[in-house]
């Protein structure tokens, strides 16, 4: 096809592709632009499941529920005792790694439950405080738990143990985080 | 190479840009790929609180959220605590079981993000937790900034 055109001395049909360029990057620019990079960050939960009318709730011993109790003015009730939300941290880690020794607190981490209970005018960032708290509480013991099995931090056991080799992750199997977000008390 | 020198100084010093638009065109294949597309304009004022205790949420596609916040309008002026699923405000809270639901059967992994305004009452949270629960939408998030350095 080429030849027979070059024979009658007509250049060859072609689309100019210097604007190509340009074109592509106005594309990605818009792209660039209209991309949200920003990742969601925030606390994980787990709702409990839908209760079954006629099936009780298992039993629990009181023993193993810590409760903490946060009024409308974002003020702690820690077992029924006035405390702070700086405080909390500290004793969800004496709640859990009890192991049966102090009556008031859990018998064994395997049990060992929290209960976050909160008014309807509770405001949400003293929940979110509390919270985080508690949480906090729960990465501290799996940062040391992770230490004495020879790792730097959690994070690093995450990364080597359950991510590389997919084995289960026996720090939270062993320490398991069961937050309970109670429901406020109908009135 | 210095016998040669003299040649080598005729050779061209232009950038070979024959390949840039492809190289363009994978970058833009990139973005195409990786963008969620903006998604919707929010009419209740969430400002998020602050915690430490935090995990980011990688599979962007799987993530629904719902604001709760007092409303924005007109003026700045702010009206009261509403929910809003998607583009709608949400009238009846009953409503966020059935929204929900028909969510989890197209993504049976979806997380609910729940974006909430830090002046918002407990109240509000835990009726949409409660809807939540009904629809089975277990896996929640509260949406949280990083904690700054006090």
């Amino acid at each position: 096809m080429g030849k027979l055109m070059q024979k009658r001395g007509r250049k060859e049909a072609e689309i100019p592709t210097s604007s190509m360029a340009d074109i592509a990057f106005l594309l990605l620019i818009f792209f660039l632009v209209t991309t949200t990079i920003d990742v969601d960050t925030g606390i994980g939960m787990v709702l409990p499941p839908k209760l079954e009318e006629d099936v009780e709730p298992p039993p629990i011993k009181e023993r193993n529920v810590l409760k903490i109790l946060v009024n409308e003015q974002g003020m702690v009730l820690v077992e029924d005792e006035p405390s702070s939300v700086q405080l909390i941290r500290d004793v969800v880690k004496t709640h859990v790694l009890n192991n049966g020794q102090d009556p008031r607190y859990a018998e064994s981490p395997g049990n060992a439950l929290v209960s976050i209970k909160t008014s309807r005018e509770t405001p949400y960032n003293a929940y979110v405080d509390v919270l985080d708290e508690v949480w906090m509480g729960y990465f501290e013991m799996w940062d040391s738990e992770a230490r004495s099995l020879g790792y730097e931090n959690y994070q690093q056991y995450v990364d080597v143990v359950v991510e590389g080799q997919d084995a289960d992750n026996a720090i939270r199997e062993k320490i398991k985080a069961q937050i309970s977000i109670a429901e406020p008390d109908q009135n | 190479m210095s016998t040669h020198f003299k040649k080598k100084a005729k050779t061209k010093e232009d950038i070979p840009t024959a390949s840039l638009p492809d190289i363009i065109f994978m970058l833009l294949i990139f973005f195409m790929v990786s963008t969620v597309l903006r998604e919707q304009t929010v009419q209740v004022r969430t400002i998020l609180p602050q915690a430490e205790a935090i995990s980011k949420i990688e599979q962007k596609r799987l993530v629904s959220y719902v604001w709760i916040g007092p409303m924005k309008l007109d003026g700045n002026r702010l009206g009261e605590t509403a929910v809003q699923i998607d583009d709608a405000l949400i009238e009846d809270v009953g409503t966020i079981r059935t929204v929900m639901y028909r969510k989890l059967v197209e993504q049976p992994r979806l997380i609910v993000s729940l974006r909430v305004d830090e002046t918002s009452e407990m109240g509000k949270v835990l009726d949409v937790q409660q809807e939540l629960r009904e629809a089975n939408t277990l896996r929640i998030n509260y949406s949280t900034k990083r904690q700054l350095a006090n």
